[in-house]
């Protein structure tokens, strides 16, 4: 007896016609959003879980946003090497016992995922820190002296 | 083209709502089932979660705080995280309970009493 359907409802992946109020400038800022998931994730080698991550460069530092819900803290991998930030982790099944639970349907990938993304300039190794918080993992570089945004006074 | 402008000027004055479809998993346990959906940067707060005429509606409203700084690669999407499922009869609503940990939302559903199996004694 099938005893859950799933109703999945019917949104559109493309933002809302309304917000294309002036068309060039939306244009523009169509090229600004993220990767569709349509077009799948740039790099991937394979269909798998590839967890979405974001990079950001705030002057000083790089912050790097990846969304990675129901993981525990000691699952999460983090490695710095050659200017190349890699986040790998593997993500278990909540409850590993089997007393008569069956999966019905799962559409969430479980198993290992692994990230990685090339820093545009260097960074400390030294200074790195992560949080990981509401299923969220920030991790924030520190740029290495050299790299950082400096003002050169006119004299 | 021009067409498309003139509509979507009409539409400024509704509210468009976009919302995303995250992923879920269906596990049957004991005397019910547990749903997981994945809202990552969603917070106890944003969570809403309605059931209505057996159909049982999660909405997840992400919280997160702004990074400073110019995105140089951006893979996620801002919008909020909307399921819906339809659920049996056999499913007690009254009792449905729902927690969320690190962008996990755990639900459990639980059978009604009386689609239980029970003995039924011989007078």
């Amino acid at each position: 007896m099938n005893l859950i359907r799933y109703q999945v409802p019917d949104t559109s992946p493309w933002p809302a016609l309304d917000r294309w109020g002036n068309l060039r400038d939306e244009l523009n800022s169509f090229f600004d959003m993220p990767f569709s998931t349509a077009f799948g994730r740039p790099g991937q080698l394979f269909t798998g879980w590839s967890p979405a991550l974001d990079l950001y460069d705030s002057g000083d530092h790089f912050v790097a946003v990846v969304e990675l819900p129901g993981m525990r803290k000691e699952d999460i991998d983090i490695s710095l090497h050659d200017g190349t930030l890699t986040i790998s982790g593997e993500r278990k099944r909540e409850s590993e016992s089997n007393n008569g639970e069956t999966t019905q349907r799962s559409e969430r990938y479980i198993g290992t995922f692994r990230r990685s993304i090339a820093l545009p300039t260097r960074v400390d190794a030294g200074r790195v820190s992560a949080t990981y918080q509401d299923g969220i993992l920030k991790v924030t570089l520190s740029k290495a002296e050299e790299a950082k945004p400096k003002q050169i006074q006119v004299s | 083209m021009n067409t498309l402008t003139r509509e979507t000027r009409e539409g400024d004055r509704r509210q468009a709502v976009q919302f995303i479809t995250p992923p879920a998993s269906v596990t049957e346990i004991g005397d019910g089932y547990m749903l997981e959906i994945e809202m990552p940067g969603v917070k106890k707060d944003g969570l809403e979660i309605s059931v209505e005429n057996n159909e049982l509606t999660v909405i997840g409203r992400r919280s997160l705080p702004a990074v400073e700084g110019t995105p140089i690669h951006r893979e996620s999407r801002p919008e909020n995280f909307r399921r819906a499922f339809e659920i049996d009869p056999s499913i007690d609503a009254d009792k449905i309970s729902a927690k969320i940990d690190q962008g996990l939302v755990t639900l459990i559903l639980p059978k009604a009493e009386h689609v239980k199996p029970r003995k039924i004694a011989v007078s």
